[in-house]
């Protein structure tokens, strides 16, 4: 049985991309293409576009992804200790509250550095 | 059997195996069905969500909205798809061209194929997978990407932005939501939806109502709906990242979004008001269906409820609301979910609910508290006067 629940994930993942693709193929069959330079400059503010857009991008975006990824990797490790919850004795719930707050003192660690603040 | 999908399964089951087809080929064959019977009806689905959006923003905004195709103006959403099929296609010049054809493409998919793990009643279920939760995570982050392509393969500055604004906000609305998911998971002990929605004998959002706002809110925050559609925020990056798409690559975005609110209505009903539960679903599976959209068209009315009252957030405040009120929020309530569930496992079920429902109370009446303390200091902070480039004007002007 699970391995017909994933068979039917797979071949999902295989069909869903088709709808969207076709959408995108009749507009590429019948609509009319007649592309100018003007028509093709970029739409921003009442300019023409200066200089290269694939720029560095700010550090600060940068932080909050790391935070992100340990706080994720961190919960991802709490599901199996949800999942086996009815079995489990009272030493590892104690334990998973542990857990849960050493993920606590990382927040506050986090915040207490300024690096939640937006800057 | 009162059931009329599983009884065409079945019949089919028999009919392949009597063409003389193998077991594996016919669990293939099934699956793909399957596959294209959920699509179709999610594509559907959306379409007529197109025409549920622009009548309901109009009632919200006292007006009339789409009235003139067919009754009600039920005929405008196929107006809509014929229009964006034959708009001229524009790609910018510089832009990269094929991630900027598959974000699109991406975005929707993985909207769809949010569906697959979506129960609409006891047998009638994509994929009962045991690890559905993650999957919905997993699969919805998918989503972002294709927002971040977008907004990085147009070669325009704003639709940059944009991309970037959804790279800080997704990220750090994602933790307290993954938090919050731990709830349902530790009510059920289980990970795969079917059996959160069987173990809500009692909905879960009496047991956890706390948790179930804050999947609210994050779901909302995911989406980029208003109040926290700084991703495409009109008054300052024009359109965001779908600024240089036109036609049906912009249509796509858009069903996409759409779909995506109803999808996380649906999960949402799912994990606390009982998805496909209600009177007489035993005797008749197929009003599982009807239940479902009905809870999940509701949530989806909350959320455009939400969307058309509020104003757009600021991005420090975004930030400060994800990190610093709502990460915390959900660890708190995890830990004690956690530790009431073990401590009530033997009581009768009135104990275990008012009890559950009384902890949650608490918790929002301290809440409430601190954050009246947080505002009268940090109404103190700003009012206090800003260090200034030129003292003698301030002073002047003072």
């Amino acid at each position: 049985m699970q391995s017909q629940d994933w068979l039917f994930i797979g071949i999902f993942l295989m069909i869903a991309p088709i709808f969207p693709i076709i959408a995108l193929l009749i507009p590429y069959l019948i609509a009319p293409k007649k592309p100018n330079p003007i028509k093709d400059q970029a739409y921003e503010c009442g300019m023409e576009t200066v200089g290269d857009t694939w720029v560095q991008f700010k550090v600060q975006y940068y932080i909050f992804a790391l935070a992100f990824l340990i706080f994720d990797v961190e919960t991802v490790f709490l599901f199996p200790w949800a999942v086996a919850y009815g079995q489990l004795p009272f030493y590892a719930v104690f334990e998973g509250v542990l857990f849960v707050v050493i993920l606590a003192a990382g927040l506050v660690y986090l915040w207490r550095k300024d690096a939640l603040k937006w800057v | 059997m009162s059931d009329p999908i599983n009884l065409i399964a079945n019949w089919l089951r028999n009919l392949l195996a009597t063409w003389g087809f193998s077991p594996g080929l016919i669990n293939i064959v099934l699956a793909l069905l399957g596959v294209l019977v959920i699509a179709v009806f999610v594509l559907l689905l959306d379409v007529f969500l197109v025409w549920v959006e622009r009548k309901v923003v109009a009632r919200f905004q006292d007006r009339l909205g789409p009235n003139r195709l067919g009754p009600f103006g039920l005929i405008q959403p196929i107006a809509d798809v014929i229009k964006l099929l034959i708009k001229e296609d524009i790609t910018p010049r510089g832009a990269d061209r094929i991630i900027y054809n598959l974000a699109p493409i991406l975005a929707f998919a993985t909207v769809i194929t949010l569906w697959a793990v979506i129960p609409f009643s006891h047998s009638l279920i994509g994929s009962d997978l045991n690890v559905a939760v993650l999957y919905i995570v997993a699969v919805g982050a998918l989503g972002t990407l294709g927002i971040i392509m977008a907004g990085w393969a147009s070669n325009n500055k704003f639709a940059l932005i944009g991309a970037f604004r959804t790279v800080s906000q997704v990220v750090s609305y994602e933790v307290p939501m993954v938090i919050s998911l731990l709830i349902p998971v530790i009510l059920a002990h289980s990970m795969s939806i079917q059996d959160i929605v069987y173990s809500q004998n009692i909905w879960n959002i009496l047991l956890a109502p706390l948790a179930a706002l804050i999947i609210f809110i994050t779901a909302i925050a995911e989406l980029g709906r208003a109040p926290f559609d700084l991703i495409e925020a009109e008054s300052e990056i024009v359109a965001g990242f779908n600024i240089e798409y036109t036609g049906m690559k912009f249509g796509l975005f858009y069903a996409g979004e759409l779909l995506h609110a109803l999808t996380m209505g649906a999960l949402f009903s799912s994990l606390f008001l009982g998805g496909w539960r209600g009177p007489f679903v035993d005797q008749i599976p197929i009003l599982g269906v009807f239940y479902l959209l009905l809870k999940s068209f509701l949530i989806y009315w909350a959320i455009m409820w939400v969307k058309y009252s509020m104003p757009r957030i600021r991005i420090d405040h975004l930030l400060n609301f994800g990190w610093k009120f709502l990460t915390p929020l959900a660890l708190v309530m995890v830990l004690v979910t956690a530790i009431l569930d073990k401590a009530m496992e033997n009581m009768s079920t009135l104990v275990y609910t008012s009890g559950m429902l009384a902890a949650n109370i608490i918790i929002i009446w301290l809440t409430v508290i601190l954050l009246r303390s947080y505002a009268k200091t940090e109404r103190k902070r700003v009012a206090e006067p800003k260090p200034v480039a030129r003292p003698d004007l301030a002073a002047r002007r003072s």
